[in-house]
């Protein structure tokens, strides 16, 4: 595992309290979990992720990642419906531990209200609460 | 460290020995006539190695050495109680009249098996506190599930099926998995800063809707629930009931009772508690208790004692219907009975020996790596990396370098609470020269994540096999020749 400084935590995007991510993109917000949770979970063999057209409520578990350590709830860090998913986690779950803000993105959500995302911490804050 | 020497040799894969044609048995002669088999049943047969029997034996041997088992060391693996298992056990179990029994004889050439299973019952039923139960269930997740199927039967005979199970964050792993099956939704209760179970947490959560609790008593933590007969209350004064996971009975046989501690419903791990061989894929058993107001449910057909006569009965038309074929792993249950029928009394030392065991570990301990609930625990304690993650060195690594000790690692990353959780579980059957051992290794490997962290990230180096690619086997398993 790494130390919290050899981690990376990119400025344009938003974090949930527990580990997720969210980025605009359009009307709709791409999702995936932090380079700090996928350190913590170790290599991930598996990914589930939920049905396009599922209705997410704000903390709802939308699927599971499953690492050689133990296998953890992904937490929905805003409410809204999933238009689409990654689908090549199928056979490469290994993104998520590579490229956690690119191709290990998970779901992209249509938002039952955008002005929800500004609720989320950004870098400082986020970074703020990893350190204790 | 101990020394270790040892002949052991590399081994190929079955499929790179043997020869086309060479074989370890015979067919039988044909006795029957021909007859040629349903097209949709034939097919490509699977690659069945060529091999002999000497062959197959020295091979199967071989990776054996490779091996550590109960038999050649401590498995202090935690929740799992790996204890050592008695061969007077196997003994009995051997004996003709049990090892080569039919299940297909009738009942009244059967009357000595069913009596072994009708006082098993009893005995289990007795140590539990419970009322009645049944020996079916093929091990404990098939236990659990017999006890979600009998919440479900009780509420929908009460007309109003309930759809949620809670189940703390302190609770065995498989928990929540069997409340799914059985199609509840699994609500999830925090466990306070003592890491256990508060009343206040159960009642936020406890409403009409929810069937019940599921508890481990004591919880993966290794601590005691006190709150455990508050926490009943609250749940029964809202029409749920209390199941317990019998994962942890190693710490309570002869200690509590648990209908008096409020459960409704109880499964035992025979191949845990009762010294049944555990692991390597052989077969289980899970017994389900319940209160007498539950008996109904339980799965047929049911051992029952007519006069002096013994007999199979299915006429319970309540019954959450049957679970295995013919009556569960007939020959762990053997071995179970005569593991209780041989300590008898002594029974209840089994229990204190394994807290008393696994406290002296966390005494020895506690000094050298970080104990996240400093209190006294029951069988097991739950250490984590946090002391040895400034050097880098991960549970998983002092896990590692424990084989080099010549133990097998505890159990490691659960309870999902405790990051980095190092679960260990010596159980009763060690003795305190092994437990110094044990806590020397461990202090000894506290000491090089300081001095030489790199030689613990390459452990285990005196391994035949040292860190296996398990994210390979996982993402791409070969599961054929």
């Amino acid at each position: 595992m790494k130390d919290i400084e050899e981690l990376h935590f990119p400025e344009d995007i938003r974090y949930s309290q527990d580990h997720e991510w969210a980025r605009p993109e359009g009307d709709l917000f791409v999702v995936g979990i932090s380079d700090y949770a996928q350190d913590q979970l170790g290599d991930i063999v598996f990914v589930e992720l939920p049905a396009t057209g599922r209705t997410l409520t704000e903390g709802e578990d939308f699927g599971s990642v499953e690492s050689v350590k133990a296998v953890s709830e992904l937490l929905a860090p805003l409410a809204g419906e999933v238009v689409a998913v990654n689908a090549e986690l199928e056979d490469q779950p290994e993104m998520v531990n590579s490229q956690p803000y690119k191709g290990g993105w998970m779901m992209k959500i249509k938002p039952a209200n955008g002005a929800d995302y500004d609720q989320l911490m950004d870098r400082d804050a986020y970074l703020n609460m990893l350190k204790g | 460290m101990m020394d270790a020497h040892a002949l052991l040799f590399e081994e190929p894969l079955l499929w790179e020995m043997g020869a086309p044609g060479r074989s370890a048995f015979s067919m039988p002669e044909r006795d029957v006539p021909e007859h040629p088999l349903e097209p949709a049943l034939v097919g490509d047969y699977p690659d069945f190695p060529d091999l002999s029997e000497p062959e197959i034996v020295r091979h199967y041997t071989r990776l054996s050495q490779w091996n550590m088992s109960v038999d050649t060391t401590m498995y202090p693996l935690g929740s799992c109680t790996m204890k050592y298992n008695p061969k007077t056990n196997e003994r009995q179990a051997a004996l003709p009249g049990i090892a080569r029994a039919h299940p297909l004889l009738p009942t009244e050439l059967s009357q000595g098996l069913l009596r072994l299973m009708f006082e098993l019952e009893r005995l289990l039923a007795e140590i539990t506190g419970l009322d009645a139960g049944s020996l079916q269930p093929a091990a404990g997740a098939q236990g659990e599930l017999a006890g979600m199927l009998i919440f479900y039967a009780h509420h929908a005979d009460q007309g109003r099926p309930r759809t949620k199970i809670l189940i703390p964050d302190t609770a065995h792993g498989t928990n929540p998995a069997s409340a799914a099956l059985c199609g509840f939704t699994a609500v999830a209760v925090p466990s306070g800063p003592e890491g256990i179970l508060e009343p206040d947490a159960v009642a936020a959560r406890m409403d009409d809707d929810t069937a019940g609790i599921m508890v481990t008593n004591p919880n993966t933590l290794g601590l005691f629930e006190t709150h455990i007969r508050q926490v009943a209350d609250l749940v029964h004064a809202k029409g749920g009931l209390v199941y317990a996971d019998g994962a942890n009975m190693n710490a309570v046989l002869g200690q509590v009772h648990m209908g008096a501690m409020g459960v409704d419903v109880l499964h035992l791990n025979l191949h845990k508690t009762f010294s049944t061989p555990h692991g390597g894929g052989g077969p289980g058993a899970g017994p389900v208790c319940v209160t007498q107001a539950l008996a109904r449910y339980l799965p047929v057909p049911r051992v029952l004692k007519v006069d002096d006569h013994f007999t199979l009965g299915s006429d319970f038309p309540q019954s959450i219907g049957k679970l295995h074929a013919f009556y569960g792993n007939f020959g762990i249950l053997a071995r179970a009975y005569s593991y209780i029928l041989s300590l008898g009394a002594d029974l209840p030392r089994v229990s204190q020996l394994a807290v008393l065991n696994a406290n002296y570990l966390r005494a020895g301990l506690r000094n050298h790596y970080h104990l996240p609930y400093d209190r006294p625990c029951m069988h097991e304690c739950v250490f984590s990396d946090k002391h040895q993650l400034p050097h880098k060195v991960t549970t998983l690594d002092i896990a590692k370098r424990l084989i080099d000790y010549g133990f097998h690692p505890p159990t490691i990353y659960f309870p999902l609470v405790v990051p980095g959780a190092l679960m260990i579980e010596p159980t009763e059957t060690e003795t305190k020269e092994t437990l110094d051992r044990f806590i020397a290794a461990l202090v000894s490997i506290a000491r090089e994540a300081e001095t030489d962290p790199e030689r613990l990230r390459q452990a285990p180096l005196r391994a035949q096999r040292r860190r296996l690619d398990e994210v390979q086997a996982a993402r791409k398993p070969c599961l054929t020749g």
